[in-house]
């Protein structure tokens, strides 16, 4: 009988949060929530002072939002959007990356050049690591193993022991590296350079860069490509990089590493998250205050929904 | 960085040990030196009309101080140190201090000067250094004054002048009342404006000269005074769109928005200004590049400030990129099509191999907030969009 009623508990619970779509909005101090299924938005919750990254624990029961200036984590129940506790972060928290396991969560202080770790059960903070000049993208390698932060100023991409908190390793890239994304069979390192307008492909077992993927659009000036966000399916078949103010998602081909797609969507486009089933790719578009839905199948923009004021970072619940 | 940090440097070297350093060399036992330095040539002058633009001791300085912050940070991983010496000079000193710096063996130096002290202490270091011009506009400086040994990361009058003429020809406010001040530099300030005019299709119906007789500066009187004269001074203008002001001296411009006899907005030195940086700019990262500099100088950051980081930010990258510390080899590298600098402005600023003035877009900002950003996205280049602003390479009169 309790095991039944565990189960019905599960079953009752997992259907209200699947597929539901939290944004940060930047200039909003917000959070917008998103139906995935309807596609309609449930409504927008304060969430602190300039939010930027947004993640959620494996369990889908901690919702983390970097509130920058307020110089912490907030934490948040997905469900009630309630905020639960706050974890310190450093100053000027920006993006941050969760172990696969769900703890300890790595974060960027943009204004002090740091990484910090933090414990996320036991709310302290395990070790500050200096990186290079304003700390932005946060990579976490699928065996929890390497952590990867980037610096905007300092053009690396820094390889963080998350054993001893010790960086490894250090990779020059192009000009403003402002994400890090590993492949699901950590395999490849993608790292995305604003300025430099390309990504970087990182072979992470070398440190080497193996190759380097550029853009171009015909009708859009090359100093408008600026990737930012990268996602990379399951099967690493199809990497989608976001080119903020050309705003343009690439579809850039898995084997051959060649861009085969371009899709328009909402001004100034940033960060990237797929839905569970990876059936959805969502975008934060800051400009036009709205998060576009592009079918990965089909390469197709689905809806733009407007959310709230300069939208920065975008996550789904897990199933 | 001076000593106290380069032993905090040595220490997080010892902490932060970096085995499998990619692409980079292993952090010599000793890091790579580089030295650069800052001359400021402070000429005597009248304080500004308003007091919110009194000039702060560390002018310049400090935006210096944060470029060495950002390369030492940087140099931490490549096995590099930078150091920057910070001279005050006055027009009579500065070559003294110049031969001292230079017999330092500092082979970067960073002048925050005007033109002509520009040209002769650039002529002074000829080959023993590399001089970045961080506060000279003259567009004389780029042209036929111009020095192989300087590059300027100060924007020219004409790029300004540009930037502010191609928002105004998107607005469609072509006809222009330009008055201009009675110095030297206000003159050649006013043929950029000409230029400008000329270049993108808008037409000067009419030009005065405001001359400096010395008074209308901020007395108690000041204000009452300007208020009666203005208006007369630019009454019967024939219909116009906007009034350029060319005011290098900060004699009249400042007064000028509200105090016109037709109710018309003001641009160029007052009103809507043409600029290199502005510490409201938040795009583009610039908030947290604004924040590291407002805790380091616990004040806004100024255009000399963003001009000398962007000199000394230029030494760091070409620095990392080469992994050298070899004066020669850092100034062959920024002066090769390779080199770009990010410079908060939302794309690479890169050199003009022409005249060695550094590609900018132009901010355009009232008093509290960024207007706009120049290039306009309607001029087009067939090299670079950035080329649409100042002396393009068929016009230059520049020759090294």
């Amino acid at each position: 009988m309790k095991h039944a009623l565990a189960i019905l508990l599960l079953t009752v619970a997992t259907p209200a949060l699947a597929n539901k779509v939290y944004v940060t909005n930047e200039k909003g101090n917000d959070v917008t929530v998103i139906d995935g299924d309807t596609l309609e938005v449930l409504g927008s919750y304060p969430v602190g002072n300039r939010p930027r990254g947004i993640t959620i624990s494996p369990d889908g029961t901690e919702l983390y939002v970097c509130a920058s200036d307020d110089n912490l984590v907030r934490v948040f129940d997905p469900g009630t959007m309630q905020e639960t506790h706050t974890l310190p972060s450093g100053p000027d928290p920006e993006l941050f990356v969760l172990h696969p396991s769900g703890n300890p969560l790595y974060i960027a202080n943009e204004d002090d050049n740091l990484v910090t770790v933090v414990d996320t059960k036991a709310h302290k903070v395990l070790a500050e690591i200096p990186v290079g000049v304003e700390p932005e993208g946060m990579g976490v390698s699928p065996d929890g193993k390497v952590v990867i932060n980037t610096s905007e100023t300092t053009n690396m991409a820094h390889f963080i022991d998350t054993d001893s908190f010790e960086i490894t390793a250090n990779v020059l890239v192009d000009s403003r590296p402002r994400f890090a994304q590993f492949s699901d069979d950590g395999s490849r390192l993608f790292v995305s350079s604003e300025i430099g307008g390309t990504v970087s492909v990182i072979d992470p077992a070398s440190q080497q860069i193996t190759r380097t993927i550029r853009f171009e659009i015909p009708g859009v000036l090359p100093e408008a490509i600026q990737p930012v966000g990268v996602r990379v399916t399951a099967d690493g078949k199809k990497i989608f990089v976001a080119l903020g103010p050309a705003n343009r998602v690439a579809v850039v081909d898995g084997d051959t590493l060649e861009v085969t797609d371009y899709i328009l969507v909402g001004q100034r486009v940033w960060q990237l998250a797929f839905t569970p089933d990876q059936k959805h790719l969502y975008t934060t578009n800051g400009n036009s205050n709205d998060v576009t839905v592009i079918d990965v199948a089909t390469n197709t923009a689905v809806k733009s929904i407007p959310v709230g004021q300069q939208p920065w970072g975008v996550v789904v619940a897990p199933n | 960085m001076r000593s106290p940090n380069c032993l905090t440097a040595l220490a997080l070297l010892a902490v932060v040990p970096m085995p499998a350093l990619a692409q980079a060399p292993a952090p010599q036992a000793e890091p790579q030196l580089i030295r650069a330095a800052v001359l400021r040539v402070d000429t005597p002058e009248l304080p500004p009309i308003s007091r919110l633009e009194l000039p702060p001791e560390d002018l310049g300085f400090a935006g210096a101080r944060l470029a060495i912050e950002d390369n030492d940070t940087t140099g931490r991983f490549m096995g590099q140190d930078f150091e920057a010496v910070e001279v005050a000079a006055t027009p009579d000193t500065a070559g003294a201090e110049l031969d001292r710096l230079l017999a330092e063996g500092i082979r970067f130096v960073v002048l925050l000067a005007d033109d002509a002290t520009t040209v002769a202490l650039a002529d002074k270091a000829g080959d023993r250094a590399l001089v970045f011009n961080a506060a000279a506009r003259g567009d004389a400086l780029r042209g036929a004054d111009c020095r192989a040994n300087v590059i300027h990361t100060a924007p020219s009058h004409a790029m300004l002048a540009d930037g502010l003429a191609q928002f105004l020809m998107w607005k469609r406010w072509p006809r222009w009342f330009l008055v201009h001040g009675s110095h030297p530099e206000d003159l050649a300030l006013a043929e950029a404006w000409r230029r400008a005019a000329t270049k993108f299709g808008a037409q000067i119906v009419e030009e005065r000269e405001f001359t400096d007789t010395g008074g209308a500066r901020s007395t108690d009187s000041g204000h009452v005074q300007v208020q009666a004269q203005l208006p007369v001074f630019t009454q019967r203008a024939p219909d116009y769109d906007i009034m350029i002001t060319a005011d290098e001296n900060g004699v009249f411009a400042g007064y000028m928005p509200y105090h016109t006899w037709d109710a018309r907005p003001v641009a160029g030195s007052a009103g809507l200004v043409p600029r290199s940086w502005h510490p409201a700019l938040e795009a583009w990262g610039a908030t947290q590049f604004q924040n590291r500099f407002e805790r380091l100088a616990n004040r806004p950051m100024r255009e000399e400030d963003y001009q000398s980081w962007l000199a000394l930010r230029m030494v760091g990258e070409a620095a990392t990129q080469t992994r050298s510390a070899e004066p020669a080899q850092l100034r062959d590298f920024m002066l090769s099509p390779d080199f770009q600098v990010a410079g908060f402005k939302g794309q690479k600023l890169t050199l003009r191999d022409w005249d060695h003035q550094l590609r900018q877009p132009v901010l355009l900002t009232t008093g509290l907030l960024t207007t706009s950003v120049s290039p306009q996205d309607e001029y087009l280049h067939q090299t670079s969009p950035l080329d649409t602003l100042g002396i393009d390479r068929p016009e230059t009169a520049c020759k090294f």
